[in-house]
């Protein structure tokens, strides 16, 4: 059995939840601690 | 504990995670790429396991924050429950999104390394239905968090499950000791481990480099809670005039 396309779907499936992640965080982020600021500065 | 106490303070603390935040962040990316290149082209197959043994660069990772992440989760809660500091609270909020999904990650990857070299993507193993149920755990206590949330608990349930769950730890810990399963015994201890040296570099750097990437993800997490405390106690009392 060819190993590679076990380990090539082991990083790739790794790198897109870690990437998802890290946006879906950054994303809301940024949006609430805008709105914070926002809302401070009215 | 003057230094819980200091960082209890939301002001301080965001002091130190705005700058925190991106250096853990791309730091831990850094050293996850550096790891991977190092495991998938500068270190020799395993003998028995052949080229699949480069799975371990992030089944391993994984598994230490699915464990870490709850420890983390576990500790917090407990700060919580005793000395009464909202962000400690937050944290372990905070810590339970990122730790499920790695836990997810670590039983995914394991799966795939599973079939090309025990023959089965799943075996109801000690080790494999112990962080299967570690998985079921976060779930549930994100569940209860949302529960609590809802009907405006403040947060006591969802903190003594949270520490009630980390009896799974040594359970996990253990499991290929005190049961006879297909997962392999412990590699890496205290005192040493039974990976070459060849094989076992990029492992160093990949365990950092994923911790670190954890703490920037719990970090950004941290910070969106306390932005949307802040929204929410200002329209309070914007609503009272």
């Amino acid at each position: 059995m060819n190993p590679w396309p076990f380990v090539a779907a082991a990083y790739v499936l790794t790198a897109i939840a870690g990437a998802a992640i890290a946006f879906a965080s950054w994303r809301s982020m940024v949006v609430a601690e805008r709105a914070a600021e926002e809302l401070r500065r009215r | 504990m003057p230094s819980i106490h200091a960082l209890a303070n939301p002001t301080r603390f965001l002091k130190i995670a705005r700058p925190a935040t991106p250096v853990c962040f791309w730091s831990g990316v850094a050293l996850m790429l550096f790891a991977a290149w190092g495991g998938l082209t500068r270190t020799p197959p395993d003998y028995l396991q052949g080229e699949t043994v480069r799975i371990m660069y992030i089944h391993v990772p994984a598994a230490w924050l699915g464990l870490g992440g709850w420890a983390g989760l576990a500790t917090a809660s407990f700060v919580y429950l005793v000395w009464r500091h909202p962000l400690a609270a937050l944290a372990a909020r905070a810590i339970a999104v990122p730790g499920a999904l790695f836990t997810a990650l670590c039983l995914v990857t394991g799966s795939i390394w599973g079939r090309p070299t025990w023959g089965t993507w799943w075996q109801w193993d000690g080790r494999l239905t112990s962080m299967l149920l570690l998985f079921f755990v976060y779930l549930a206590y994100l569940a209860l968090n949302r529960a609590d949330a809802e009907r405006g608990g403040d947060g006591r349930i969802p903190a003594l499950f949270g520490i009630a769950g980390s009896v799974l730890l040594p359970i996990i810990h253990y499991s290929v000791v005190w049961w006879n399963t297909l997962h392999q015994g412990q590699s890496i201890g205290l005192t040493g481990s039974t990976i070459d040296a060849s094989m076992l570099w990029p492992l160093w750097y990949a365990m950092a480099g994923f911790t670190l990437f954890f703490t920037g993800i719990v970090l950004m997490r941290m910070r969106t809670m306390l932005a949307v405390q802040k929204v929410e106690a200002r329209m309070r009392r914007m609503a009272r005039g």
